[in-house]
């Protein structure tokens, strides 16, 4: 047995090396304590809530700066435009057909206006509109059935809105930032008695 | 255990009797509900038949020799086999109506209910669906595509339930209580003989009704207790026994024949 272990000396090493622990830890003194700590939180919040978003999500404006406010001025309703097909179906936005029964010409003294007469009135292109409520392709929503609620008690009050709201578009996913949310139809099924079924809403 | 019950329960009547075996079923489904055709679909064990047409023999010899078609969609359970194993709940049975609903962007791909479904009605997504150049453009917007990895499987065409009830809503009709033949799916809607009829079980006004109760009507399986909402009729007696997978005896749990 060469290697014999020795109690003395190992403390002996022992003793020394935490002297040079203490040491360091003397010479570092401030490095600790809460202000790294609070940086980094800082840094992180600011990443998670600032810059990531504007990451994720790129802006859009739609091609033509619709003001719903001067369209509500003239008396008009949402479903002035906003129709239901004979099947019971929801039409969503008005296309041409249903712009140019007004603005066929220019009436007003918009250049927006102008520029749809002249873009797509004219030229028979439809106008390629942002839609921020588009859900998911396995998502089915029956505008039907939730008639008899206010457009306003989902959508945003558009009828004050001059100039549309900036489109965010996911990056990853294509969807945009500001469709309902599934926790959102859930609770109001449930506050309303209305079943939560898979497939109510998915297909 | 005991069935799942609902006010109203969708199902089928399938008369064996009438079914050509012309696969008309089949293709309507595939179109329906965006099953993308395949590169190779010879290996039977990966392709998607949400709606399959099985052939029958009465295993005789040739004066005496018979056959019949029977077409397979989900049998929609009131007991259903697929939904207790399902770890994630993505399948339930909790629908006024009796539809199994598969979610699939829930479906983890675990298989369970394939291997619990004693009707092989569930298929899983081996592959992404590819769609051949330009036919992108003729996918119907009733039902979504299913990515790689999940499982899925007939649901009666459920969005055509969902546009049948806003119909009835445009109508000023009531959507709980929808007229017999106000919503079909694809299958019964195009098959040229009329074989498969649709419609509410429990509504006397729905020729369903009648049929299902008819002395010639009989379920897959019917000893599993699982109580499908797919009901099978044919007035020929071997037929009818296939249909609860009797042996060639006639008695029940003898050893079993395979084909």
């Amino acid at each position: 047995m060469k290697t014999q272990f020795s109690v003395a000396k190992f403390d002996q090493k022992l003793q020394e090396r935490w002297g040079e622990v203490m040491e360091e830890k003397k010479q570092c003194k401030g490095c600790g304590g809460a202000l790294p700590f609070v940086i980094g939180f800082v840094a992180a919040v600011i990443a998670g809530w600032v810059l990531f978003p504007d990451l994720i999500y790129s802006k859009k404006t739609q091609p033509i700066r619709f003001s719903h406010k001067v369209h509500q001025e003239q008396g008009m309703e949402c479903s002035s435009c906003h129709t239901f097909r004979d099947d019971g179906s929801y039409a969503g936005l008005p296309t041409n057909e249903k712009c140019m029964e007004c603005h066929a010409d220019v009436v007003g003294s918009d250049p927006d206006e102008a520029k749809y007469v002249e873009q797509y009135a004219k030229t028979g292109k439809e106008v390629p509109w942002l839609v921020y409520q588009y859900q998911p392709d396995n998502v089915i929503f029956s505008h039907k059935a939730h008639e008899s609620f206010e457009c306003k008690s989902c959508h945003p009050d558009m009828s004050k809105n001059d100039t549309p709201p900036v489109y965010y578009q996911n990056r990853l996913s294509g969807y945009s930032k500001q469709t309902m949310k599934m926790w959102q139809c859930e609770r109001c099924h449930a506050e309303n008695g209305v079943s939560n079924a898979c497939h109510v809403c998915h297909k | 255990m005991k069935a799942k019950e609902f006010n109203i329960k969708w199902g089928m009547v399938i008369d064996l009797d009438k079914c050509t075996g012309c696969g008309a079923c089949m293709t309507a489904c595939q179109v329906e509900n965006n099953i993308a055709p395949m590169v190779d679909a010879s290996n039977k064990l990966r392709t998607l038949s949400w709606m399959l047409v099985y052939e029958l023999s009465n295993k005789k010899a040739a004066p005496d020799a018979e056959i019949a078609y029977l077409p397979r969609p989900c049998m929609q359970c009131g007991n259903p086999a697929c939904v207790p194993v399902c770890p994630v709940v993505a399948t339930d049975k909790n629908e006024e109506g009796g539809i199994v609903s598969q979610i699939y962007p829930r479906c983890i791909g675990c298989r369970y209910c394939m291997a619990a479904c004693p009707y092989h009605a569930r298929y899983f997504n081996w592959e992404d669906p590819v769609f051949p150049k330009g036919m992108e453009k003729a996918l119907s917007p009733n039902t979504s595509a299913r990515p790689r990895g999940v499982v899925e499987k007939c649901n009666f065409c459920h969005t055509r339930l969902m546009k049948a009830k806003d119909k009835a809503r445009q109508e000023g009709g009531n959507p709980e209580a929808l007229a017999d033949g106000a919503y079909m799916p694809a299958c019964v809607e195009v098959c040229p003989t009329g074989a498969i009829t649709f419609g509410d079980l429990k509504n006397p006004e729905h020729k369903v009704h009648e049929l299902a109760k008819n002395e010639n009507a009989f379920r897959l399986l019917e000893k599993l207790g699982l109580a499908p909402q797919v009901y099978y009729m044919s007035k020929r007696e071997w037929v009818r026994k296939l249909g609860d997978n009797y042996a060639a005896t006639g008695k029940a749990g003898a050893a079993k024949k395979h084909s």
